[in-house]
């Protein structure tokens, strides 16, 4: 359960809801592991979201992740209480321990997986990522080592709806390092300074695309991302127009997004604008072109006029 | 300062195709180039060994033809290379590869102590990232990931400081030599190469050991036998079905797409309402 400044992440809650899944295939429980300084408080969110039990270990030492602090620690639990699973979010810093502990206690450790399924005879972990730059999906398999480990991809997997109240047993453990014996120190923490537009962490996108025309079409697509509570998004050709700025440009070039929902309006969909925004989870195009690439990425399709179209959403989402 | 950087040889995964038949990789379709994030380990270490001075020596691990990319790191300024290549080698998964990197930086490390390890962040192929953690846990150093600036390199005192990047932009980290890096693109430009390296790199030759030539080899830690994972079936991910189109006039396209708004209400209700 990685927790940053006490804040648990998503992707640890999105882990829980796999691990549900795995352990009721195999009738065993789904457990928490969650370190750091001051963050016994969290327990009671990791239940709510899933788990069973949660392993605790709460130390100045680990406040901030360190490979060196973390791999110690979450080794020592692997060693004692042996999972048959292990899972880690596919973070810098949850990236970076899976290899260290999979390297420590000699077990093999799937990269990056975005399918996961078990197979309940063999109790076998069936691991699938992707790989060669996507060209090709993999499924990883760890016959003879246990834990059986794996980094999970942030955002592909649904975290359960909380349950309030939901509880469970919590193990304490302890380490004993002394901050004086450690090589590494991390001696600062520093925050991209808030971006005005920040369409990597938006849920909801609207963007435009040149096929809005100007700026009447650009401000009636902002009026419908203002409607839908969204950010305003947009293609290449629309910011090389001067419509906006660069800040808001989706794609190769530009911002690589994974909202919920992105509605492209007017966008035809070219590769470099699709790699930005394909992961979205529910794509809607309107376009007037009913050949028109994005139709091929989306889910959802509106071949109309988007000067028709637009505004009657935009009323819609304002009165409902 | 002597620094050692590992490089892969890859297929270029830009042009790679899927034998559509087999659901494997199509190799002879694509080029073998070194590690694009490689090149930049190679760049940095000789940009600090221009200030440092010392030795940068690259390693590989794979078949003969990655000579190639090692003269590719000698273009780049590499002092040395080295290859390991054997056939007990093969198959190798992360763990197994880190166990032989590992081997052969013990041997070098005992006629060239060596101050400084970098990696790239991943290989474009196996893609895991996993590598240098690894080989950095089997020596006992800490590996630092996702480098995007070497700030500070102290060899007097043995430290090294470096920004890493995460998600919400970067920590700068203290640690002490050696150390392992594993970098990310953002650390530098690979600068085009001088000629005088070119005319070297043409004519060099990387030294070629196998597993004899390291000491103290576990053979069931090397290769398809030392590997924990294998990898079971592959197919070329799913193509998309395509939009499922909304017709009608421009009234029911829109009371349509509000109805599928509402059936997927949940993806709004989480949503964190972040307006800009
Ligand atoms: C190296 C490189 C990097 C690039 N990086 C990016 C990037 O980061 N992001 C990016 O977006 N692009 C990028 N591009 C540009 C990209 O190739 C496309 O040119 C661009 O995305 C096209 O923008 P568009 O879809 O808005 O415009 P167009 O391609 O002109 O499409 C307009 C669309 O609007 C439709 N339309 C027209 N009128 C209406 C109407 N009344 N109602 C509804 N629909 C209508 C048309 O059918 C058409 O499909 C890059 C290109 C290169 C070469
Ligand atoms: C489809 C597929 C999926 C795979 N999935 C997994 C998996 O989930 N888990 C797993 O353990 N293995 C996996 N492998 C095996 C893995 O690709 C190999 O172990 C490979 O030797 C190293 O891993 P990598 O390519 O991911 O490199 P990475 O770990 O991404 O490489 C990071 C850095 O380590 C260094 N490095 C890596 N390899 C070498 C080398 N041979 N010589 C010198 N330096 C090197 C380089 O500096 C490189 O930039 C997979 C292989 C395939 C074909």
């Amino acid at each position: 359960m990685e927790q940053k400044e006490g804040q648990l992440l998503d992707v640890g809650l999105e882990l829980l809801a796999a691990g549900q899944d795995l352990a009721r295939k195999l009738e065993v429980d789904v457990c928490g592991v969650l370190l750091g300084d001051g963050v016994e408080r969290l327990t009671s969110q990791v239940f709510e979201a899933g788990a069973d039990k949660v392993y605790l270990i709460d130390d100045p030492v680990l406040k901030n992740y360190r490979t060196e602090t973390y791999m110690k620690a979450v080794g020592d639990l692997v060693r004692k209480y042996k999972p048959e699973i292990f899972l880690y979010g596919a973070t810098s810093n949850g990236k970076d321990l899976a290899s260290a502990v999979a390297t420590d206690v000699l077990c093999g450790l799937t990269a990056d997986t975005t399918l996961m399924d078990v197979d309940i005879d063999k109790r076998l972990f069936e691991a699938s990522r992707p790989a060669f730059g996507g060209n090709i999906m993999a499924t990883i398999l760890c016959k003879k080592h246990r834990p059986q480990m794996a980094t999970v991809r942030p955002k592909v997997i649904r975290r359960l709806l909380a349950e309030p109240g939901r509880t469970g047993e919590v193990i304490e453990e302890k380490v004993s390092m002394r901050e004086e014996d450690l090589k590494t120190k991390v001696i600062e923490i520093v925050k991209n300074t808030k971006k005005a537009v920040n369409l990597e962490e938006a849920e909801i996108i609207v963007a435009a695309g040149k096929g809005i025309k100007d700026a009447k079409g650009f401000a009636m697509a902002a009026e419908l991302a203002e409607a839908m509570n969204a950010t305003l998004g947009a293609s290449r050709d629309v910011v090389e127009a001067g419509l906006c700025g660069h800040e808001r440009q989706v794609g190769q070039t530009g911002a690589t997004v994974t909202p919920k929902v992105y509605v492209a309006i007017g966008i035809s969909g070219a590769i470099q604008h699709l790699v930005g925004m394909q992961n979205a989870e529910l794509i809607v195009a309107i376009n007037s072109d009913k050949d028109a690439p994005i139709f091929q990425a989306a889910h959802y399709g509106i071949c109309a006029d988007a000067f028709t179209v637009v505004p009657m959403l935009t009323k819609a989402f304002r009165e409902a | 300062m002597h620094i050692l950087v590992c490089i892969k040889q890859v297929p270029d995964t830009k042009i790679i195709k899927v034998n559509p038949k087999t659901n494997t990789l199509d190799r002879s379709s694509a080029p073998a180039i070194l590690n694009p994030y490689d090149a930049h380990a190679v760049e940095e270490a000789v940009r600090l060994r221009e200030v440092h001075g010392g030795k940068v020596t690259v390693l590989s691990m794979g078949p003969p033809q990655a000579r190639k990319a090692i003269r590719k790191c000698v273009e780049i300024g590499a002092d040395e290379g080295i290859l390991i290549s054997d056939r007990r080698f093969a198959g190798a998964d992360t763990l197994a590869t880190s166990y032989a990197l590992y081997k052969a930086v013990e041997k070098i490390q005992k006629t060239d102590g060596v101050d400084l390890i970098l990696c790239g962040k991943h290989a474009i192929d196996g893609d895991t990232g996993q590598t240098g953690p690894g080989v950095a846990r089997r020596l006992g150093i800490p590996p630092l990931t996702c480098v995007i600036q070497v700030d500070q390199v102290d060899v007097e005192n043995r430290t090294v400081r470096v920004h890493r990047k995460v998600e919400e932009g970067y920590e700068v980290i203290s640690s002490t030599l050696p150390s392992l890096l594993t970098v990310e693109k953002e650390i530098n430009h690979v600068s085009w190469a001088p000629l005088p390296n070119m005319l070297r790199a043409a004519r060099y030759e990387p030294s070629v050991w196998t597993v004899d030539d390291l000491e103290d080899v576990d053979i069931k830690q090397l290769g398809l036998k030392g590997s924990p994972t294998i990898v079971g079936k592959m197919w070329p991910p799913e193509k998309s079905k395509g939009a499922q189109m909304i017709e009608g006039d421009a009234e029911t396209q829109v009371t349509e797409v509000l109805k599928i708004f509402m059936k997927e209400r949940d993806l709004f209700k989480s949503a964190g309402q972040k307006q800009n």
